[in-house]
Parts: C-alpha cells; sequence; structure tokens
C-alpha cells in the first residue's frame, strides 16, 4: 500500500479503537453483525425483515423533507400539499416515494408476517419476538390512519369520520373516546393537527424503540428457518452453529440484491404508476376522491379504506350489527397474538406439517385476499353474504387451530438444516 | 360526486397525448378565455406553464394572462366567493386537480353532453353531472343540443351510447370533427395541470430503472462470489 493510504487506514483503525475503548462499538458489531450466526438456508420470505427496515428508513427520510413544506392545518394542508407537488424542487418525488412507501411497507409486512405463519417463527421460544412484532403492525396501522388525514382530501376527513365514529360504538366509553380522539366533535383542524403530531413523532418514536427492541429479541433466541430447525442444537468445537453463517458478510450481502429488486418495483411505481390506477378501482395508492378538498358537508358516494385496511373493513361490514362489527374486526386483527399457543403441533416448518395445517392456511390465504377484494366494493347482498363466508373461514383458522394442530399427522424434522 | 358517481365504463373514451405540445398549448388557450373567469387554478403558476409547454414570458403576458403581470403568479380569479353563489348557487370548483378526481374520460364526456333544459337556471343540464349548476360555456362553439332519447338508470342519467341521446339543435363556430378536437385539447390541458411533472417523471425513471438493473447485476455478482462457499 502506499504511505498516505498506509497511514489513513490506520488513522482510522486508531478511531474505531479510541471509539471502542468508550462505546461498545466492535462489541455490537460482533454480538448482531459479524458474529451473529443465521441459518445458512434463508430463502426468498427471508427478504421482508431487512426490506421492513428500509421502508422505515425511507418513510422516515421522505417524512422529514415533507414535513418541512407540509402545512398541519385545515386551510392550509391540501394547498401546502400541491405546492410540495409543483413548486418544491423534487417535492413530486418525496410525495411519491412516501405514498408509495406506505403501501410498499404494508405489503412488505404482510409478507413478513406471512413467514412466520409458513415456518412457525411465532413459536416458542419465539413468542416475545411475534408479540413486538404484532405490536409494531398495530402501531403501523395507527401511523397511516393518522398519516392518511394529513392530505385533507375527501376520502381523508370521510374515512376518517368512519372509523372514529367505530369508536363511539363502544358501550359508555364510546362518545367520551370519539371526543378525546377528535378533540372536537366532529373531524376538524384540530384532529388534523394532533394527528400531525401523533403521525410525525409520537408513533414513528414507538415504532422505532419497538423494532430495536423486535431485533434484539430475534438476536437473543436466534433466527428460524425454512426448516425450522434450532440451528443451536448443533454447534462444533468454537461454539459455532454446524449450520449457521455469519450475518455479515452472507447475507449484508444477500440483502442488498434484495433491497435493490425492491427498489425496482418501488421505483416503478413512483415514476410510471404511482397512483395505481388499477381497473375498476379509483386509485389503490392515491384516490381520485382525494384530489377533491376536504368538504364536511358533501359526503363522497364510496367511503372506502385504504387497501391494506380492507380485509378487516369488510369483516366489519359483514356484522350486522355496529358493535358486532367493531367487536369482530378488532377480534381479526387482535386474534394473531395468540397464534404461539393457539397452535399446538410441536413442529414449526410447513415443511414437516401434516396436511391440516397446509389447507387450513392456504384457507386462511384464499379468504384474506378475497376479504380485501370485497372491503373495496360497494355493498350489495350478494358481497355481504361472501363476506360473511370469508369472515367465518378467516376466524376458523384461529379458532379451529387448538384442534386440527393436534390432530394433525406431522412429519419428522431433521436435525440439520436442508435448502 | 366523485369520479365513481358514474359508472366509468359507460363514459366516453379519450386517450390523453401529454407529448403533443401544441394542443397543450391550444388547451390553455382555451383554458384561458372560456374558464378562467369563473374557475381558479390556484396551484398553477403561469411561468410554469410558460417553461414546460414552452411559452414565453411575453406570450404568456399578451395572450395568456389576464388577471395579472407577474408571470410567477398563479392562476386565480377575481370573482369573489359571495359572488359567485349569488350567481350560481355554489362556488365554481377550482380546477388545478380536477383532472385527477374526476379523470379524463369523464371530462370528455362532460363537455360533449350539455343540452337545452329550459327548467334549469342557465338552460341547461349535462349527462354526466345531473343539474349542474354551470352554463356552457363553449355553446358557442359545439352548438346547442337537445335530449332526444334517455334511459334512466340508477340515480344518474346517461345513455351508453351519448351520441344517439343527443342531436345537435343549432350549429356552432366548429364542426363535430372541430369541436371534438377542441375538447381533447381542453381535457389534455386540464390533465397537464393537475400534475405538471407528468411531462417528465416517466423519462426520469426510465434512467432510475437502468441505473437499478445495471447495479442488480454488480451486486447480483457480489452475492455469488461471497456465497460460493456455502452449500
Amino acid at each position: 500500500m502506499a504511505k498516505p493510504i498506509k497511514t489513513l487506514v490506520n488513522g482510522l483503525y486508531n478511531l474505531r479503537d479510541w471509539v471502542d475503548s468508550r462505546f461498545p462499538l466492535m462489541k455490537i458489531w460482533n454480538e448482531h453483525l459479524a458474529q451473529y450466526y443465521c441459518p445458512k438456508n434463508f430463502n426468498f420470505w427471508y427478504f421482508f425483515g431487512s426490506l421492513a427496515l428500509l421502508v422505515l428508513v425511507i418513510q422516515i427520510l421522505t417524512g422529514i423533507w415533507l414535513t418541512m413544506n407540509y402545512k398541519p392545518s385545515a386551510e392550509e394542508a391540501f394547498a401546502s400539499v400541491e405546492y410540495i407537488m409543483r413548486d418544491v424542487n423534487w417535492g413530486w418525488l418525496i410525495r411519491y416515494m412516501h405514498s408509495t412507501g406506505a403501501s410498499a411497507f404494508f405489503i412488505v409486512i404482510y409478507l413478513h408476517m406471512f413467514r412466520a405463519l409458513l415456518y412457525g417463527s411465532y413459536k416458542k421460544p419465539r413468542e416475545l419476538l411475534w408479540l413486538s412484532g404484532m405490536a409494531i403492525y398495530l402501531l403501523l396501522m395507527g401511523e397511516a390512519f393518522f398519516g392518511y388525514l394529513l392530505p385533507w382530501g375527501q376520502m381523508s376527513y370521510w374515512g376518517a369520520q368512519v372509523i372514529i365514529s367505530l369508536f363511539g360504538a363502544l358501550p359508555i366509553i364510546g362518545d367520551d373516546l370519539s371526543l378525546w380522539i377528535r378533540g372536537d366533535f366532529v373531524v376538524s383542524d384540530v384532529t388534523l393537527n394532533r394527528f400531525f403530531s401523533l403521525h410525525v413523532i409520537a408513533f414513528p418514536l414507538l415504532i422505532l424503540g419497538l423494532v430495536g427492541f423486535h431485533i434484539l429479541a430475534l438476536h437473543e433466541v436466534g433466527s428460524n428457518n425454512p426448516d425450522g430447525v434450532e440451528i443451536k442444537q448443533n454447534k462444533n468445537a468454537e461454539g459455532i452453529p454446524l449450520d449457521g453463517i455469519p450475518f455479515h458478510p452472507y447475507y449484508t450481502v444477500k440483502d442488498i440484491v434484495g433491497a435493490i429488486v425492491f427498489l425496482i418495483f418501488f421505483f416503478a411505481v413512483v415514476f410510471f404508476i404511482p397512483e395505481m390506477k388499477v381497473p375498476g378501482t379509483q386509485g389503490l395508492f392515491l384516490e381520485s376522491a382525494n384530489f377533491i378538498q376536504a368538504n364536511s358537508l358533501q359526503t363522497p358516494e364510496h367511503i372506502a379504506p385504504v387497501w391494506y385496511f380492507t380485509p378487516f373493513y369488510a369483516i366489519l361490514r359483514a356484522v350486522p350489527s355496529q358493535l358486532g362489527g367493531v367487536i369482530a374486526m378488532g377480534l381479526s386483527v387482535n386474534l394473531f397474538l395468540l397464534l404461539p399457543w393457539l397452535d399446538r403441533s410441536a413442529v414449526k416448518s410447513i415443511r414437516y406439517r401434516g396436511r391440516n395445517y397446509r389447507i387450513a392456511l392456504s384457507l386462511f390465504v384464499i379468504s384474506f385476499l378475497f376479504l380485501g377484494w370485497l372491503g373495496l366494493q360497494v355493498v350489495t347482498p350478494f358481497y355481504t353474504w361472501m363476506a360473511r363466508f370469508f369472515s367465518v373461514i378467516y376466524f376458523s383458522f384461529f379458532f379451529l387451530m387448538p384442534f386440527y394442530t393436534a390432530s394433525d399427522k406431522d412429519k419428522t424434522v431433521p436435525d440439520r438444516v436442508t435448502t | 360526486m366523485d369520479a365513481s358517481a358514474t359508472n366509468e365504463s359507460k363514459l366516453m373514451h379519450m386517450d390523453v397525448d401529454l407529448s403533443d405540445q401544441q394542443s397543450l398549448q391550444r388547451g390553455a388557450k382555451i383554458f384561458v378565455n372560456y374558464c378562467l373567469s369563473c374557475h381558479s387554478a390556484a396551484y398553477m403558476r403561469y411561468n410554469r406553464m410558460g417553461e414546460d409547454l414552452e411559452i414565453s414570458d411575453d406570450i404568456l403576458k399578451e395572450n395568456l394572462m389576464f388577471g395579472t403581470d407577474k408571470v410567477g403568479d398563479v392562476m386565480n380569479i377575481s370573482m369573489r366567493h359571495e359572488d359567485s353563489i349569488n350567481y350560481f348557487g355554489v362556488v365554481p370548483p377550482d380546477l388545478s386537480v380536477i383532472a385527477r378526481s374526476r379523470g379524463p374520460d369523464w371530462l370528455y364526456t362532460y363537455f360533449q353532453t350539455f343540452y337545452v333544459d329550459d327548467s334549469r337556471p342557465f338552460g341547461v343540464n349535462n349527462l354526466v353531472y345531473k343539474d349542474v349548476a354551470m352554463p356552457h360555456v363553449l355553446w358557442e362553439l359545439q352548438g346547442t343540443q337537445r335530449l332526444v332519447h334517455l334511459e334512466e338508470t340508477g340515480s344518474v342519467y346517461y345513455n351508453p351510447n351519448y351520441k344517439n341521446s343527443l342531436d345537435l339543435v343549432t350549429t356552432g363556430k366548429q364542426t363535430e370533427k372541430e369541436y371534438d378536437r377542441t375538447v381533447r385539447d381542453l381535457v389534455n390541458y386540464l390533465v397537464y395541470i393537475g400534475e405538471p411533472i407528468k411531462l417528465k417523471r416517466t423519462k426520469i425513471g426510465i434512467w432510475v430503472m437502468f441505473y437499478l438493473f445495471i447495479f442488480l447485476v454488480v451486486a447480483y455478482m457480489l452475492k455469488k462470489d461471497y456465497w460460493q462457499d456455502i452449500h
């Protein structure tokens, strides 16, 4: 090496050591990256954790720059978004990245959660990992809900009005609760301002904290894998799992590839189809109706939530009573929390599970997708019966799980990972 | 009232072409002469239009700007809201993003389907927007139409074949074909002002895709190299 480069490199090592004697830099580097051993058989389903982190960073960075020009008042909000789209340099790009990022976040998270259902990643000893992930999911739903009010369009306003009124359906506390959430008797400037605070700082802080917890909880027990084999049970003389490879450099370099594939899809949407106007819809990512400024005196003909809430919205509408619908909807989201204890099978991965679970999971996925589609449609008697039918399947996945998993004829799980 | 109110498959279809700069320029002229007296486009700046449609500041000021002489101004109007409500019963909506909420097909059909209706304050009604408060500002170009045959379906008046339900009663300054082009120009323009960056973002996106695909190849080769010993 040439002398100046050698001096620079030595200087950097010295800097590292200076920090390391004052802060556990190398300890963290080793424990969580260079000497954190992951199963070597991670597949496609294992990209979505790092992708979720990527989308979180994208949302925070684009959110910071949007907040520099967005005005959180009923008077100015809609106009400020158009100002960002037209007059702020590259404002349109930041806006589209943020709106696309919101939908991308939910696609990534649903696939991330699905991995857990495929490979039993919620089972012992990863129950707390699963619960913290569910907490992040609930916060994410809140974050998206608060964020959607901010453009102050017709769908923003009326969507918020509908969802907050659901809280009003709760007995005894309902009216006071809605009043407390809104800060006013109807969705108004007051509501917009507080939703801005919740969206920009309160929920992001909570989410970041929980993501840290989530990763620490993961690293404490070690990652699961597509075979559901615990790699820590087979270690070599140095105490390193035989089927383990260090996260860095193997998964850092692999996740970069995953990230680029994701960004190709992401930026294709941002630059070519930011509204995601699929035929039969008014725009899945940016709704047409939201290009009309919020008007409290004019209700849109069709109020629907954004696509990532529609499965639960379909369940809400399927139940004839408002309170019943609210309870069913709440249950449909929160039943996931019980999965580690509903599942009575000793086998983690679907690769070695019996027929019962495979069928149950397939039916669950089909019902989730159909309910999602139904939640976007205008209510008709036929669609209501469809929603009821699929809601029954959806809930059966959870309620019948203790029975069909206990009686399932599982296969033998290997000692070592396969592919 | 939003775009889903009318059955979209029943609307007349128009292919938007934002690459036709002359169409956009003609549309700008139509918009400024016929619409801007009552409707603002409060998020659209004159000089942005000038830059995107290659119209010089001088031509902007001479031909397209009436209420102001600062090219950096937005397309506001001077009619007050109280007066609007007096004249029309409603404030004519701002048109900056009307193409993003209604959609080009709706707008295209809207401008083609005004017809004479003596029961209305301005003597006209419209097939996609029942009992609209707007007069048919383009009547002198299109002429006036008469309702011949109407199928009432649901709560919205529409007919699958609009041309059959309306007859031209008096001719205007333009032939049917010329008027059709006028409407297309106007709708193209409205789509443009709804999202000015649309002219450019696709081209930028193609470069971004190039970069990402090349980066993908390189990153994948790096991954393969690191992983060759792992089985």
